[in-house]
């Protein structure tokens, strides 16, 4: 199991460790999200990236930041999980694409900029994944109604004659 | 851990003369530098596969560029099933989402369900009944079944075979009656309830499951011998779409495709959840890596399932298939709804929006094993009994994201098979 005090005497004290349930969390300043995720890869064995998402925590009470990022961890051999968090901040949310180290993030990546806007710098190809191409909103951000802006209802509509 | 290779031994045994044929047809061309030579040839054509197009089963596209009939890149394009069930999950509570999960994955919708009410019943920390924790262990291997069944037999089905489709298909409908007459649904069953089912089940139940258990292992004898070992179907899935085991680690292949790349991975024994602890089962796997692998694990995952079913059918404890209803989180049986005022009360404080239950202000993820993979479901609880956001990790996302992977330079012909072998499901690709 990764010790949190390893982890700190590399990246300082700034990182917090907390638990749920069994679930054991980190949670990074953005800065050093690469670096740390590189480390725990190399170093501590997490050699699969099971999961890459964000929350949106306009609406929830006491949030101080815009978006979580959330990195699920696993490492294959001995089964250990860990979840590392991080933070990131409207007008301008991006991070450090981590697709050197597991191309897995490849379409999760491409999800999360989709559904929330936030840029992976470095990404080989950040294209809207589920939304068409031309649609400009971020779908899974609290600010976007649950039935949409119309969008739908804007449509050109193409006609026998017309194509 | 069962190792499946070395079955397929007695599988080539004569070339036919048109396989010689195709043999010293075959432009000799070097495997390595392939991209460089590509980069300068001008007939490079481009092949648009789907989104309608029989062979991908649901709505999924593949701009395919092929150097004859040899595919030098495909570029996956989904989205086309994309319903916002994310956000949806924003704004239903616990028990209503559940509808939503099924449509997810629909070939084995109640897997979904069990998996998503695993996630919340962490969240508010519920501890099932020993009777529920059986009967839902038995419907996710009936899913299991139920998954594999589809996959081989369609498998099989793009491949040419269409006899072992339709064997198979049939088992699926008993399983769909067993379904059936647990739920009230075939399809979409919307079973499970945050804390145990919808309806307990009966006597009558238990004995078509015990009589699925008899006769299945003939049908799975007869598409055994249909498959396994015919030379057609082991020459177009042999060999296509290898996936190493570094590469199934790095690119997040979980479930019967990562073990049949060699990955000794299953959360039913690795992080045990419901009745998988008391049950014994072993995990296949295989060395392989290539699209007769994952057939091959699958089928032997069929009689693994079968032996948990068993197992569990027989010892499934009495009591009551729900917690104690003065938990407050539970729905209550529905005579007690209807007769008397303290189930209807009851009833109200769940259901109603502004009532319910103390949700912890949390977050947590929590996963199981489907029967594509490591289903999982990331929830943030912020005091309603609705969740905050209901992140679902769909197995099937990360196994098409390693198409291109699998397909490069191989046949046209073997898209399907490889699409076959990682068996997507646009639905829950999509959500």
């Amino acid at each position: 199991m990764v010790e949190l005090s390893v982890l700190q005497q590399k990246f300082g004290t700034e990182l917090v460790e907390s638990s749920f349930r069994d679930n054991r969390r980190v949670d990074v300043p953005a800065a050093k999200l690469f670096d740390l995720l590189s480390s725990l890869k190399s170093d501590h064995g997490f050699d699969m990236l099971i999961d890459l998402t964000a929350v949106d925590y306009l609406e929830y009470e006491g949030a101080t930041d815009r978006f979580g990022v959330l990195y699920m961890l696993l490492n294959v051999t001995s089964g250990e999980r860990l979840i590392v968090r991080t933070a990131v901040n409207m007008p301008d949310p991006k991070l450090p694409t981590v697709y050197s180290l597991w191309r897995s993030c490849d379409w999760l990546e491409r999800e999360v900029f989709d559904m929330f806007g936030i840029v992976f710098e470095g990404h080989p190809d950040l294209r809207r994944i589920l939304m068409p191409e031309e649609f400009t909103s971020f779908p899974l951000r609290k600010d976007y109604p649950l039935k949409g802006r119309g969008e739908r209802h804007n449509f050109p509509v193409i006609t026998r004659a017309g194509s | 851990m069962i190792e499946t290779e070395g079955w397929h031994r007695t599988a080539q045994v004569e070339f036919p003369i048109v396989f010689v044929a195709w043999l010293l047809l075959m432009p000799l061309t070097p495997v390595d530098n392939l991209e460089a030579e590509s980069a300068e040839r001008e007939y490079v054509w481009t092949l648009n596969f789907g989104p309608q197009h029989p062979a991908t089963h649901t709505t999924l596209r593949l701009v395919l560029t092929l150097d004859g009939e040899r595919v030098l890149n495909a570029v996956p394009y989904i989205g086309y099933l994309h319903s916002g069930f994310e956000k949806l999950g924003e704004h239903l509570d616990f028990n209503q989402y559940v509808t939503i999960v099924d449509r997810m994955n629909y070939l084995s919708p109640l897997a979904n369900e069990i998996a998503w009410h695993h996630a919340v019943e962490k969240l508010l920390n519920i501890e099932l009944t020993p009777r529920c924790k059986y009967l839902r262990t038995i419907l996710a291997e009936l899913m299991r079944m139920h998954d594999h069944l589809l996959n081989l037999g369609t498998t099989a089905l793009d491949l040419g075979g269409f006899t072992a489709f339709l064997y198979f298909f049939q088992q699926r409908e008993h399983i769909y009656d067993i379904v059936e007459m647990a739920s009230g649904q075939r399809f979409h069953t919307s079973y499970t309830r945050v804390g145990g089912v919808l309806f307990d089940v009966n006597t009558d139940w238990v004995n078509r499951v015990r009589k699925f258990i008899k006769e299945f292992p003939k049908v799975y004898d007869d598409v055994d011998r249909l498959l396994t070992k015919n030379r057609i179907f082991v020459d177009r899935t042999k060999g296509i779409g290898y996936l190493s085991p570094e590469d199934a680690i790095n690119l997040g292949a979980c479930g019967p495709v990562a073990r049949a790349s060699g990955i000794q991975r299953d959360l039913r024994r690795d992080e045990p959840y419901l009745a998988y602890e008391d049950l014994d089962f072993d995990v296949v796997c295989s060395k392989g890596g290539d699209c007769y692998s994952r057939y091959l694990v699958r089928m032997r995952e069929l009689l693994e399932s079968l032996k948990i079913i068993e197992q569990a059918i027989e010892n499934i404890p009495s009591g009551p298939v729900n917690i104690a209803v003065d938990s407050d989180m539970v729905l209550p049986a529905k005579p007690s709804v209807y007769r008397s005022i303290e189930g209807l009360i009851q009833h109200f404080e769940v259901i109603m929006p502004n009532k319910g239950y103390e949700v912890p202000r949390e977050q947590v993820y929590a996963a199981t094993e489907s029967p594509n993979g490591e289903l999982g479901f990331f929830i943030v609880g912020n005091a309603e009994t609705r969740a905050y956001r209901a992140r679902t990790r769909p197995p099937s996302y990360l196994h098409f994201s390693m198409f291109p992977h699998l397909i490069k330079n191989h046949q046209l012909s073997d898209v399907v098979a490889v699409l076959g072998s990682i068996n997507i499901i646009a639905a829950e690709l999509d959500r």
